[in-house]
């Protein structure tokens, strides 16, 4: 342990803290900018010098390492003056734009030209004059606000190893953009979004598309369908100022009713379907043996679209089921349109999700038109979703806690919710797939060894009286290893050393999904999970294939799972789609 | 089959010939740039496989170290050195002399392919500033007034090389 | 197999370069070349070959010999007679000197016989006592001007590689780091750091594998100091790096060079291999336990790429940005491995101080800033080119005995050193000593050893901006107060220069320079308002002057 006194207070650290994290554990606040409790220091601003006593140059905080004895000032006249000058300097290379941009509100630098009171600019305006880049539909770049801080790079890089973006030419010529300058659409980009969910600043954002939904609620013949994503429910409060993890889904099912919805279904019924497929394949394939395993899942169209460029080696082992929304994309136009004698022509599907992907999963492939037409109109984030509760004048604390969805699509078990976090597609196959194979109602319900924000879980259970092992991976950046391990075993003919891998793109799961509420970092993460371990914990029901509604689906149109009308609308092929080295 | 050395691109020659070096892409990037002139797109590709370097990262180094070129340039590489001394001693001057008997701006080439101006760092021969480089020959001590005649040098140096190449 | 025989080669070369009547040497440094040495040297040959007097006169191409302005320069060394020196040499003129001087000088070969020159010819001469060569004191540059380069035989001849087979065979490493502390070596690329220092740090690191950087990436504008040494002498350099990985513990040896230096890349690289070859590089050297190997890296015109975590990063294929240190290099450093990174003149001074001891190195300098350094002097003074001087020499007689004073027809103004990041020294102040410490007091740095003179003709407003605009250019543009700052000093610049300035913007110029100073990230961004602020604290009425009307003295 290392003891440094901070404006003369006394602060113990372990060995190997930065200044500014032993400042945050004293409380004392340093202004940052770069820096993202994600990542590592890139030390780039400048905002965050302090003085330490007998150093000749002010060092930054985030980067210089604590040490024993030091006395640190982080305020006085020359660190504020030299701090307020770096920042009068980034504002006079950013556009003023505050009120049009997509972050107004939200911004990290209004937060710091508001904490040094900046009321007149001392330097002109030198603005590159660069055209923003929204060419894959669901983020949009606009290069003219980046700050340079590096973040967007180091988590597409470092974090999601994709390499679509990256920093070009040098000097104040440096710009953020793909290799050769290509669009972002032909680059790597797998639409992940995450890029988006660490900027600073509105350099990057996502597509809104809001517009067309409020044109389809208005528009009279329309029967407007929505539903929204596990990951949805404990985010979007933190739009309003609420807390993270903070279950709203009945006041968002009330707000969808008021917005005009005909229908208001849950993206977890779709993850109740996906686990009675992907179980029963599961299940096909223990029978198979070797070859066959192990089985990997693909409800995470950034995976999905990672896996076709990088590794396709591997295609024969995704799970052929659609994702969650999807599959209620395509029954909203078939089975309940049947119900309710709807035309499926006039039935506009909305999906709210934590995630850029999904805009452009809706029309990946001929598989998201099973209906006959595109099943999922519409796919927006949480984030343009708030705006949308915000525009029509609705008030959380005035919405009903207790609605309920259309049960018919609505209805979910404890498994569905739980999709939105990391292992948890996994933990609720595993309760499907107990029961699938061993008959055993009362089988293990909670696996909490593969909960967590750990990059890679690992674990062996037992079902029935076979030894299952599984592996959980979130952030790419940790799913080259286990692809690895997995290929090393079957070239040489063994065992897989998993039976069932589940992937998502994003850290913690789609709850740290690229298009859930700014600001974002591991302690919200967590507390965003146990909203939904908690939301499981509350449901009667916690077992997919107990879902009232699931089995209703089965009897009166799907017949079983995996049967023929479940293969023709509820499952979707892939193609190896080689892409340069990224 | 392991290609003979006649099969090998010249991109896997360089990448073999620095086959031991950690790291060797911008050794690698130096052998294209000295071969072809600049880094060709397909190149960049190839040395992304080649060497297992993402595109973003070579992208990222061409980018940023002014040696490298991403259009070729003219036959002809005119470099007037822009150092302290041969700042001094007028090199603002020379610039705009070539700039106007080419009819380019620095970091531009002549429409018929032959002429790249360009404005270089100190090149290291202060004693006989005003310097500028031109391929591998070095002219010291350039009068503006002496720039006409050293174009016409190098047209009818090309002229020659291509009426030599014709016969 | 047993070791190489330094001392014998030694003899060897000796006996060699005796058996000459006359040695001519001919600088075959990129300035000279460009002026066409190669083709005096070529004359030469044939001149020679034509007399039939190629048994008694060897034609040496060396590097640099320091009077760059009166390029190309011969220097004649007929045996018993006193060394001549010729300037402007041209491939006529080189024949004339073997027709006219050197054949009929050999015919009359007598020990104390002063060959008489014609006229012709020795209007063409410079004498060798001038100030510009008696002011000197040539510790890093003993060499050069008086050997071949690509010859290690004539390297070891004066007394090359003793030094590391004196500390191979009977020094410790902790010895060797004294006698580096004894000599008071402080970094040559303008940094100053304390060379013994950073080799200890370096040592103390814990790590299988460790590394030895030679800084090649000489940048600043108007500075040619390390090309030449490279070009000159390439043999000290690498054996300063082979003496710096015994003391520090390395295993492997990078020399990163500009790539805007070929001659230097060539010459060091022929310099390895023949170092290789005669087993002085390579497994069990000098079959002691001690193996090193080196590789040469091309750096590709980054400027910043000077800077020590900007060139590991570019050695690791990246982008040339720095990195916040600590940790420093020696500690973690290319590849995350304990580097010891020295600049090329650091390197070259090694072997003298490990020969000599590092109290011979003492006896010149001041107190904190011992023995030479070299210097390229360029501008506006008579003999402009490259030196090499005690530390302690004053500025004036830099400029005006060895230099010669200016060569227009004006006055002095001001001499500029430490490139873009130094500043300038009035004519007034010209008696400050040459030393680290008294040059920053002054507002400059010694830097890599670039010093320009400027006369009464030269806006101190210009100087600046150049040196902002070069800074500018090379800014990688990570951190914001380099990046952007830099940009918006130099536009506050140009609009004064363009009389455009108020009162107001020489407040913002202030608040820039101050947030440059204490808030980039690494020592370009820091250092770039130093000429602004020289210039504005030595000659403000200049920029006033320009505020308050449109005309610049």
């Amino acid at each position: 342990m290392i003891n440094l006194k901070i404006n003369n207070i006394d602060v113990r650290v372990p060995e190997g803290a930065t200044i500014l994290e032993a400042a945050n554990k004293a409380g004392l606040w340093i202004p940052t900018l770069c820096k993202h409790p994600d990542l590592g220091p890139t030390a780039a601003c400048g905002i965050c010098v302090v003085k330490i006593k007998g150093a000749k140059n002010m060092v930054r905080a985030c980067a210089s390492p604590a040490e024993e004895g030091m006395e640190v000032t982080t305020h006085d006249p020359e660190l504020v003056r030299v701090r307020r000058t770096t920042l009068e300097m980034i504002l006079s290379n950013h556009p003023n734009e505050c009120l049009t941009c997509a972050r107004n509100g939200t911004c990290e630098l209004q937060d710091l030209a508001e904490e040094f009171s900046v009321r007149e600019r001392l330097l002109p305006p030198i603005v590159p004059d660069i055209s923003t880049d929204d060419s894959t539909r669901t983020i949009v770049l606009d290069p003219r606000k980046c700050i340079k801080c590096g973040r967007c790079v180091t988590v597409c890089q470092q974090k999601q190893d994709v390499w679509a973006l990256s920093f070009l030419e040098r000097g104040l010529e440096t710009r953020i953009a793909p290799a050769g300058d290509i669009g972002l659409g032909d680059s790597p980009c797998i639409r992940c979004g995450q890029c988006s969910a660490h900027c600073p600043v509105g350099a990057i954002y996502e597509y809104d598309e809001t517009a067309r939904i409020w044109e389809a609620l208005q528009y009279p013949k329309k029967y407007c369908v929505v539903q929204i994503a596990p990951a949805v429910r404990v985010s979007l409060g933190e739009a309003f100022g609420r807390e993270p993890g903070e279950n709203l889904t009945g006041q968002i099912y009330s707000a969808l009713r008021r917005m005009g919805f005909d229908a208001v279904f849950d993206t977890n019924f779709g993850a109740d379907v996906t686990i009675m497929e992907e179980a029963a394949e599961f299940a096909e394939r223990i029978k198979q043996g070797n070859g066959s395993l192990p089985l990997i899942t693909t409800c995470c169209p950034s995976w999905v679209d990672f896996m076709e460029k990088y590794h396709s080696d591997m295609m024969e082992h995704f799970s052929s089921c659609k994702s969650p929304h999807a599959i209620i994309g395509t029954l909203s136009k078939t089975y309940y349109a049947d119900k309710m004698g709807l035309d499926p022509k006039d039935v506009f599907t909305v999906s709210i999700m934590p995630c850029t992907s999904k805009k452009y999963e809706i029309t990946r492939s001929s598989s998201m038109f099973a209906s006959g037409l595109q099943d999922v109109d519409v796919s927006i984030t949480t984030r343009e979703f708030s705006r949308m509760v915000r525009q029509d004048g609705l008030i959380i604390e005035q919405l009903n806690a207790d609605e309920k969805p259309d049960s018919i699509l609505g209805e979910y078990s404890g498994a569905g919710t739980i999709f939105g976090a990391s292992g948890g597609v996994m933990e609720a196959a595993l309760r499907t797939a107990q029961y699938q194979i061993t008959g055993d109602e009362n089988a293990e319900l909670e696996f909490k060894e593969i909960r967590g924000l750990q990059g890679v879980k690992v674990m062996e259970t037992k079902v029935g009286d076979k030894n299952i092992r599984v592996a959980v991976a979130h952030g790419l950046g940790n799913v080259e290893t286990v692809l690895n391990e997995v290929r090393a075993a079957l070239r040489q003919g063994q065992e897989s050393p998993y039976h069932f891998v589940e992937v998502m793109a994003c850290p913690g799961g789609c709850v740290g999904g690229g298009g859930q509420a700014w600001k974002v970092d591991n302690k919200i993460r967590e507390k965003r999970i146990e909203g939904l371990y908690r939301d499981d914990r509350k449901q009667r029901i916690r077992r997919s294939y107990q879902n009232t509604s699931i089995r209703r689906l089965y009897e009166d149109f799907l017949n079983e799972p995996l049967s023929a009308k479940a293969k023709e609308l509820l499952h979707t092929s892939y193609t190896a789609r080689p892409q340069y080295q990224r | 089959m392991a290609k003979t050395k006649q099969q090998l691109s010249p991109i896997e020659i360089a990448a073999k010939k620095y086959a031991r070096y950690r790291d060797p892409l911008i050794m690698v990037l130096h052998e294209i740039q000295t071969t072809r002139g600049y880094i060709p797109r397909e190149a960049a590709f190839e040395i992304a496989k080649l060497l297992n370097v993402p595109l973003a990262r070579i992208y990222e180094v061409i980018t940023f170290y002014n040696y490298f070129r991403l259009k070729s340039p003219g036959k002809a590489v005119i470099s007037v050195c822009t150092g302290t001394a041969c700042h001094l001693k007028g090199a603002d001057k020379l610039v705009k002399e070539f700039s106007e008997e080419l009819d380019i701006e620095p970091g531009q080439t002549t429409d018929d392919g032959l002429f790249h101006l360009q404005s270089v760092r100190c090149v290291g021969c202060c004693g006989l500033a005003p310097v500028v480089v031109i391929n591998e020959k070095t002219y010291g001590k350039l009068q503006p007034s002496q720039v006409p005649h050293v174009i016409a040098e190098w047209k009818e140096k090309f002229e020659t090389e291509t009426a030599d190449a014709a016969s | 197999m047993p070791p190489v025989n330094i001392e014998k080669i030694k003899n060897d070369e000796i006996k060699r370069q005796n058996d000459f009547c006359c040695r001519i040497f001919v600088c075959a440094s990129t300035g000279c070349i460009s002026s066409q040495s190669m083709e005096v040297i070529d004359a030469l040959e044939e001149a020679v070959k034509s007399h039939d007097l190629e048994n008694e006169i060897e034609i040496v191409p060396t590097g640099c010999m320091g009077l760059c302005a009166r390029g190309p320069l011969v220097r004649v060394e007929v045996a018993g007679q006193k060394p001549v020196l010729y300037e402007t040499v041209d491939p006529m003129f080189a024949r004339l000197v073997v027709s006219e001087h050197i054949r009929p000088a050999l015919a009359k070969s007598v020990k104390d016989y002063a060959f008489k020159l014609p006229d012709f010819l020795k209007n063409r001469t410079v004498p060798l006592d001038i100030d510009f060569f008696a002011q000197q004191q040539k510790v890093v540059l003993a060499n050069a001007g008086d050997i071949d380069p690509e010859s290690i035989e004539a390297y070891i001849a004066r007394d090359g590689y003793k030094a590391l087979e004196k500390i191979l065979l009977n020094m410790s490493p902790e010895q060797i780091i004294e006698q580096i502390e004894k000599s008071g070596l402080r970094g040559r690329g303008g940094g100053g750091f304390p060379v013994a220092k950073k080799w200890t740090f370096a040592r103390q690191s814990q790590a299988e594998y460790k590394y030895v950087i030679c800084n090649g990436d000489e940048g600043d504008p108007g500075a040619y100091m390390d090309r030449s040494i490279l070009e000159a002498d390439p043999h000290a350099v690498l054996e300063g790096v082979l003496i710096a990985a015994y003391a520090t513990g390395a295993q492997e040896g990078i020399f990163y060079i500009r790539a805007e230096y070929p001659l230097a890349i060539e010459r060091m690289k022929k310099a390895i291999r023949q170092a290789k070859r005669n087993k002085l590089l390579g497994k069990n050297i000098l079959g002691t336990e001690f193996s090193f190997d080196c590789q040469i890296r091309l750096g590709a015109g980054a400027f910043v790429c000077g800077e020590e975590t900007a060139l590991i990063a570019s050695i690791e294929g990246r982008r040339g940005t720095p990195r916040p240190r600590p940790p420093y290099p020696s500690v973690k450093g290319v590849w995350d491995m304990p580097t010891c990174l020295n600049n090329v003149e650091t390197l070259a001074n090694v072997p003298s101080i490990l020969r000599n001891g590092g109290d011979w190195f003492a006896q010149w300098g001041t107190g904190s800033s011992k023995g030479t350094k070299v210097f390229a002097l360029t501008g506006k003074v008579i003999n402009s080119g490259l030196i090499e001087i005690p530390m302690g020499l004053s500025l004036r007689e830099v400029v005006e005995k060895i230099g010669g004073g200016s060569s227009t027809a004006k006055e002095i103004k001001a001499v500029q050193t430490g490139g873009p990041s130094g500043g300038v020294i009035k004519r007034e102040d010209l008696d400050l000593p040459v030393c680290y410490d008294r040059f920053q007091q002054a507002g400059s740095i010694m830097g890599s050893g670039g010093m320009i003179v400027m006369d009464q003709d030269d806006s101190m407003v210009d100087i600046a901006s150049f040196y902002l605009g070069f800074t500018v250019d090379e800014s990688c543009g990570k951190c914001a107060p380099c990046r952007i700052g830099g940009k918006q000093l130099l536009d506050l610049l140009e609009k004064i220069s363009q009389g455009k300035g108020t009162k107001k913007d020489i407040e913002s110029i202030k608040l820039l320079c101050e947030a440059m100073r204490s808030a980039s990230l690494c020592g370009l961004g820091q250092t770039a308002p130093n000429p602004v602020v020289s210039t504005l604290t030595y000659f403000e009425n200049e920029y006033l002057e320009k505020i308050n009307s449109e005309v610049c003295k």
